[in-house]
């Protein structure tokens, strides 16, 4: 552990070093370390600096609309925010879902994490994996891997298309469509909607396999450095379902600590706040949740496809069931803690989005016209989804009025605050400890942030081409080195 | 009544018979031609108030939708300058209020956004206000957002002429106007409105909603999702 790297003892006339922005993630982070005239490491922390708002504009807004604003969030994972939302509001209305709203969720929901992990690991991961972190910048990008990995980069392309098909036909559209109302959903998926999906299922079943041994080949080729990348140990923590299956859509809270053990197990997440708490730290805008029986210190857990994979007992498809054997069992369990085995669980996770979308439509249900079911109402939903990036908890409360008095959102890149601050500590250990700055040895803090694809806004937009800036602070705040690299991908020094 | 429709108008060179007693809008809509509008609903007595139906007559502007229709009127309508000032008064009616279509349950069914799409408009233009706004809950069916009025008047109109029940005014001037209700508290809660009032069907933006209907229908099958507003407001689908 480093956690007293969090803050330096004595962080009088220690260099302050800043990576700012950092991205290829979503919104805006930065990074700052403070180091001494050796360069030796004190204080290496993960900020991030942007203040969005949503729980607060959302007060005074009646609850059927909440789904459809908070989705906006996020332009990459908001099928999931608004799932998160919705399952809330079927609380709120009293619903219990009819079978054909729950499927044609759970479709929506697969499709999102297709498209999304296909994004994260062709578009923004596989230029470090594929020609190594301190490779030429100019051609670590996806433009790279197109010329180089023609093929492969074809594949990342269709998986993404397809995910987001998926998206459109059940929603409306790509981006921001509807789909999920409180208490159901507001359309079936035709017979000429499933046959369009169908026709190309095959091909994307065979590609998320070859993904799968994509990042096995790099990730086994080359184990120790691998594993021991970022290396930490933590817990874990995310939805399975009863029998104790890797479940995206709903099921009951699991927490793992670091050596398997439980902590606590198929939690009803609507008293999520009996089991977890939140932290405010004067430098972050985001809070630190941790698992409360575990305390502030040692209570820090990771979410996310490392987490799922871990902690499901097995994946209820079988492809992908044999690929988390293999994982699991890959070189004596030495992978299920590394930063950079996230790629790999996630790989894992789309192949098994892949077989559950051949699933779902070939269920009839699909077709049923059962759509919308209401209950006894309640002022009070919680919702909580596997998001692509990790837990996702939607929380709100309304009044006799149905408006919204209340809402606290914890976001999957919230429960990972602590630990990809722990990553960027370790890193920063491993490789910058003593050295002198350049970007290669940036791209290895980037690298450790970007394996828990953090969900901070913005990372499409970046592609392979992150801004950023370095000054190298002498103790009288004088800049005595400083390296940036600009949108283009050119760095000046 | 060989002679009842022998009088005729031209707009923008189209020939358009007309009764006596019709508007130059009530002739241009029964001869299928569209002149954009949004206060106006053929149903209920001309308000003029929204200036969209704003033709050119003989030199003048006018609001088509309360000018008479006269004998041998040269009007312009579809014409560059025409166009451009209904979309600088559309851009104005966004910025006045707050119109957040990306997540109104409206989107897609509301009549401003689907004259804006149809005038091609493409940003806002103006700064914003933000105006602060009330937001009205306490009715047990209907929400009354008063972020998305334009003071139309059309529920106004409805509820006085059709449903008999005066339930909504405009209180104040200028910026300063606002869309009040009848009753002692000024909530809606305490009015006798029903949620199957015409007032409840008249309204063009998404300022009366029934409650619980938010995105029930699927983008697609949205009014305005596979036709403008001139193909509604010209056929049988006029809200």
């Amino acid at each position: 552990m480093t956690f007293e790297l969090e803050t330096a003892a004595n962080p009088e006339g220690l260099k302050r070093v800043v990576i700012e922005p950092v991205s290829r993630v979503e919104g805006h982070g930065k990074v700052t370390l403070l180091l001494d005239d050796d360069n030796r490491v004190h204080q290496a922390r993960f900020h991030i600096v942007e203040f969005r708002g949503f729980e607060k504009f959302i007060q005074g807004r009646p609850y059927w609309e909440v789904a459809s604003i908070v989705q906006r969030l996020c332009g990459i994972c908001p099928v999931s925010h608004n799932l998160a939302a919705s399952k809330a509001l079927d609380m709120i209305v009293g619903a219990q879902l009819t079978p054909t709203a729950e499927k044609l969720r759970r479709l929506m929901h697969l499709g999102q994490i297709l498209q999304s992990h296909a994004l994260h690991f062709y578009y923004l991961a596989s230029p470090d994996l594929l020609f190594g972190f301190d490779s030429d910048v100019a051609k670590r990008n996806i433009v790279g891997v197109a010329a180089a990995y023609p093929e492969i980069a074809k594949q990342g392309i269709a998986l993404r298309k397809y995910g987001q098909e998926v998206i459109r036909i059940t929603m409306g559209k790509r981006v921001h469509g509807t789909g999920a109302i409180p208490g159901g959903v507001n359309k079936n998926l035709s017979l000429e909607e499933r046959n369009i999906l169908l026709k190309d299922i095959d091909n994307i079943i065979a590609w998320s396999q070859a993904a799968v041994e994509l990042i096995k080949k790099v990730y086994t080729g080359n184990p120790e450095f691998h594993n021991g990348f970022g290396y930490y140990k933590s817990s874990f923590m995310s939805l399975v379902r009863k029998d104790g299956a890797m479940d995206l859509y709903h099921g009951g809270l699991r927490a793992l600590d670091e050596h398997g053990q439980t902590i606590f197990d198929h939690v009803d997440y609507g008293h999520y706040w009996d089991y977890i708490h939140e932290e405010v730290r004067p430098w972050s805008y985001m809070k630190f949740p941790f698992i409360r029986s575990r305390g502030r210190e040692e209570g820090w857990y990771r979410v996310g496809p490392l987490a799922r994979v871990n902690n499901c007992d097995f994946i209820p498809t079988p492809l992908a069931e044999a690929e988390r054997k293999i994982f699991k069992e890959f070189d004596g369990g030495s992978a299920t803690q590394a930063t950079l085995a996230y790629h790999w669980a996630r790989m894992i996770e789309m192949l098994h989005a892949a077989e559950g979308i051949q699933e779902l439509l070939l269920d009839g249900d699909l077709q049923g016209d059962d759509l919308v079911s209401k209950g006894e109402p309640a002022l009070r939903g919680v919702g909580v989804i596997e998001a692509p990036r990790g837990t996702l908890i939607h929380h709100y409360r309304v009044n006799e009025d149905e408006m919204v008095v209340r809402a606290n959102l914890i976001v999957s890149t919230t429960h990972n605050n602590h630990a990809m601050n722990e990553a960027v500590r370790q890193v920063a250990l491993q490789y910058l400890d003593g050295q002198q700055v350049t970007e290669g040895l940036l791209n290895h803090i980037e690298v450790a942030i970007r394996a828990f694809d953090p969900c901070l806004s913005c990372a499409t937009h970046a592609v392979g081409k992150m801004p950023l800036e370095v000054e190298l602070v002498d103790a009288g705040g004088n800049v005595i080195d400083r390296l940036a690299k600009n949108s283009d991908g050119r760095c000046d020094i | 009544m060989g002679t009842f429709m022998s009088k005729t108008i031209t707009i923008d060179g189209q020939v358009v018979p007309f009764k006596e007693g019709q508007t130059i809008m009530d002739a241009a809509m029964a001869a299928d031609v569209y002149i954009p509008h949004l206060c106006h609903n053929p149903e209920f007595t001309p308000h003029g108030s929204c200036k969209l139906c704003t033709v050119k007559v003989n030199g003048r502007n006018v609001a088509s939708c309360t000018m008479p229709a006269v004998e041998g009127q040269q009007v312009l309508s579809d014409t560059l300058e025409l166009n451009d000032e209904r979309l600088s008064l559309t851009q104005m009616l966004f910025v006045e209020g707050n119109h957040i279509c990306p997540s109104c349950e409206k989107s897609g069914n509301c009549q401003l956004q689907a004259v804006a799409y149809y005038l091609g408009m493409m940003s806002p233009h103006y700064n914003h206000f933000y105006p602060q706004r009330e937001v009205d809950a306490s009715h047990p069916d209907v929400l009354l957002d008063r972020n998305r009025c334009i003071y139309c008047e059309l529920c106004v109109r409805a509820s006085r002429d059709v449903d008999g029940k005066n339930v909504f005014g405009l209180s104040g001037r200028g910026i300063g106007s606002t869309l009040v209700v009848n009753s002692a508290s000024g909530l809606l809660g305490d009015t006798n409105l029903a949620a199957t009032d015409k007032a409840m069907q008249v309204c063009p933006t998404g300022a009366l909603l029934k409650k619980r209907q938010g995105f029930t229908v699927p983008i697609g099958q949205r009014i305005f999702d596979h036709h403008t507003i001139k193909d509604v407001q010209l056929g049988d689908k006029h809200e």
